[in-house]
């Protein structure tokens, strides 16, 4: 196994992730929607009171960034599994997690990447003060590749399971709890002038956690998934 | 050469096979031939390692495949019955993509030849592949025959939707592949047009 083939090999596959993005860009658009709808929804719910808005933000933000990841991950395997590329994928001679890094990268850029992109924007709506909208970037841009990476996980376990968009909710969003508490908490703590760094340290260690286990425990998931 | 020792398969409460033993030497293609449900596709996947038997191994030039894992992978190239190609992608796209994921990257050029070489009309190389006839699909993927470069070929129903044409000329590359000491494992129901000496047939009677 040369690194040059495992390099084409992954390389290939997040290429074609993107390209496929792009020819359905519908879908990705949907999740971005999704995000700007929900957010957008609070401020009419709970009124216009900056003080209120202001307190609410880091939590309706990153629970609106984990609902959008949550959304598109039946986009991830399922696809693959229903024409037969995942076969191949499995079958290649290279090593199953680090391709399942490549396709979460892809899923990553796909509906992560827009999230923390577009979250200044959706901040301002919120009142939040520029150091508390670099704070949220900076969490989001370390937390949303650990979302991708855990929700890589559940979708791959329920991989041909009927019903298996409400599953892969129940089996994932327990796990990511702690993400939302440290991502929610950095901007909080920024907000309060305690500054964010301890809990962006935490979201970076979970950041690093998953990109050793989750390529691993998926790669697992997806070998039981076509047996 | 490729050997299966001892192999058992159930699926759900139903064995499909017990004790099976075969061998394959280079340079020959085997047939598994039988009734729908007798456990044909099961035994190409235990072949090709996506599904671990239930008793017995599988052993590539004397050694478990399992042992020999990613050398393994790299010695085969495996189409299921499902085609294994993205709808929105074009017939190139597919066929490139295919490859660099199996780490043999093919040139567009490379692509269109192994295309051409099926059957498929330049025409075609570049509609999405949503648009294709369940025929030219099955080519599609069929035309990694003609760019992979690895001894082993499993096959599920590689005739399935082909015309009589292009049945010929996949039959052909088969044997062009066998000529050069490859091996195949074809699962079928039709009879394959090839020399004798080339063929082995097993009966799974299900």
């Amino acid at each position: 196994m040369s690194h040059s083939s495992m390099w084409d090999s992954i390389s290939g596959i997040i290429r074609r992730d993107l390209l496929l993005a792009m020819r359905r860009w519908s879908d990705a658009a949907m999740s971005v929607f999704f995000l700007v709808i929900v957010v957008s929804l609070f401020p009419l719910g709970v009124g216009p009171e900056p003080a209120v808005l202001r307190t609410i933000a880091p939590g309706v933000l990153w629970v609106a960034a984990l609902l959008t990841c949550l959304l598109s991950l039946s986009r991830v395997f399922t696809p693959d599994y229903l024409d037969g590329v995942l076969e191949q994928m499995v079958l290649v001679p290279q090593p199953l997690s680090l391709l399942v890094l490549g396709k979460v990268l892809a899923h990553w850029v796909i509906s992560g990447l827009p999230v923390v992109l577009l979250s200044p924007l959706l901040g301002l709506q919120f009142g939040l003060d520029g150091e508390a909208l670099g704070v949220l970037v900076l969490s989001l841009l370390l937390g949303t590749p650990t979302l991708s990476m855990i929700g890589a996980i559940g979708a791959a376990l329920v991989l041909g399971v009927r019903g298996s968009g409400l599953l892969v909710a129940l089996l994932v969003l327990p796990l990511y709890v702690p993400v939302l508490i440290f991502g929610a908490g950095a901007v909080t703590s920024s907000m309060a002038g305690i500054g964010g760094e301890a809990n962006l340290s935490l979201l970076g260690a979970c950041l690093v956690l998953s990109l050793f286990l989750a390529p691993w425990a998926t790669a697992a998931a997806l070998r039981i998934a076509l047996e | 050469m490729l050997q299966a020792v001892g192999l058992s398969c159930r699926r759900g409460e139903r064995r499909l096979f017990s004790d099976l033993n075969v061998k394959v030497e280079r340079g020959k293609l085997l047939a598994v031939v039988g009734e729908n449900g007798s456990g044909k596709t099961s035994l190409l996947r235990i072949f090709s390692s996506l599904l671990p038997p239930e008793e017995g191994s599988v052993r590539w030039e004397g050694e478990d495949i399992h042992q020999l894992k990613e050398f393994y992978s790299g010695q085969l190239m495996y189409l299921g019955h499902l085609n294994g190609i993205k709808d929105d992608l074009t017939a190139v796209e597919n066929l490139m993509s295919s490859m660099a994921l199996a780490g043999e990257p093919c040139s567009e050029s490379g692509a269109k030849e192994a295309l051409e070489a099926i059957g498929l009309k330049r025409l075609v190389h570049r509609l999405p592949s949503k648009v294709l006839s369940q025929g030219q699909k099955r080519r599609v993927a069929l035309a990694r025959l003609w760019l992979s470069t690895h001894p082993l070929w499993l096959l599920d129903e590689p005739f399935t939707s082909l015309d009589t044409a292009s049945t010929a000329v996949v039959t052909q590359r088969l044997h062009a592949h066998l000529q050069r000491e490859g091996l195949v494992v074809v699962v079928t129901h039709q009879e394959i047009a090839l020399p004798s000496e080339r063929l082995q047939q097993l009966r799974l009677a299900g």
